[in-house]
């Protein structure tokens, strides 16, 4: 039998895709029959989601610009086009 | 790691193989093309790990400009983007160790997973926050949450849920072990999981409410 606490270490391996279908099914017994560790499955999958749907925000304009300089003095110096 | 397989390049002028080694023969469109390509990726991974807008930029420039300088060290056993997302990890954690003092030098010690410390907030979500809030609003409550997690813990988690680098990657970019990295990013998760939760729970009775 597996306990919540045992369950919660093997949480990223429940959560990937890759893992042993048979340790996932061990997991699985443990979820089916805990709603505790199936809202924890349930909220840490979306928190994933949320983040991995994240797009990375514009970079202020003015960090910008000074990065194209940098680089540009940087190119000029060694010599390329 | 094996001594890779080298597949065909494909002629596709877009494709990163391409440009990279068109900028290490000295095209410098090609470099800039590159940079536009992982700026933005770049910068948001300096500020999560630095927390600082200062730090960040000097990240931001010193990673490219050092990518730049060994460009032709770089031989393509990795793809480009793992190559400078070290480099800008490694300048990152530069940064961080020279404003933290050496409180930020434990990379490599175990951590306890502790039951009582993560089940503190169970509740279901409230519908989708990606529906509920402005994209802008979304990625506030996004960062803060990272902000608040050790610098260990939301290094790796950029790393793997954020940047997507798989778990070797990322062990090989902090120097650390893979049950180092396996621990940390299971405690950042549950650690988010629960901030994130105490924002989007459903409110009232029912918070506890599948069926
Ligand atoms: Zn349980």
């Amino acid at each position: 039998m597996v306990t919540c606490k045992q369950f919660l270490k093997e949480l990223n391996d429940y959560l990937d895709p890759n893992t042993d279908p048979v340790m996932k099914t061990h997991l699985e017994s443990h979820v089916s029959e805990c709603m505790n560790c199936f809202v924890i499955v349930d909220t840490t999958r979306k928190t994933l989601q949320v983040y991995k749907g994240m797009e990375p925000q514009e970079i202020p304009e003015d960090v910008k610009a000074r990065l194209w300089k940098a680089l540009e003095r940087k190119m000029v110096a060694e010599g390329t086009s | 790691m094996t001594p890779t397989s080298h597949s065909a390049v494909a002629s596709d002028p877009n494709d990163e193989g391409t440009l990279v080694a068109q900028a290490q023969a000295g095209d410098g469109t090609a470099f800039a093309e590159l940079v536009q390509r992982y700026q933005r990726k770049i910068y948001r991974l300096a500020k999560h790990i630095t927390q600082n807008d200062e730090d960040a930029e000097d990240v931001l420039q010193d990673s490219f400009m050092k990518a730049y300088e060994h460009l032709k060290g770089f031989h393509g056993q990795s793809k480009f983007y793992t190559w400078i997302v070290r480099i800008a990890v490694n300048e990152s954690l530069m940064k961080l160790r020279k404003r933290k003092g050496d409180r930020f030098v434990s990379l490599d010690e175990p951590i306890d997973t502790g039951e009582e410390e993560v089940k503190r907030e169970i509740a279901v979500w409230e519908g989708n926050p990606e529906q509920q809030y402005s994209q802008e609003e979304l990625q506030g409550i996004l960062n803060e949450a990272v902000e608040t997690l050790k610098p260990d813990f939301r290094t790796v988690f950029t790393l793997r849920d954020i940047e997507e680098l798989s778990t070797e990657e990322t062990a090989e970019a902090l120097g650390i072990s893979i049950p180092a990295v396996k621990s940390r990013l299971l405690r950042a998760r549950l650690e988010l999981r629960e901030k994130l939760t105490r924002k989007f729970k459903r409110k009232g009775d029912n918070a506890f409410g599948y069926v």
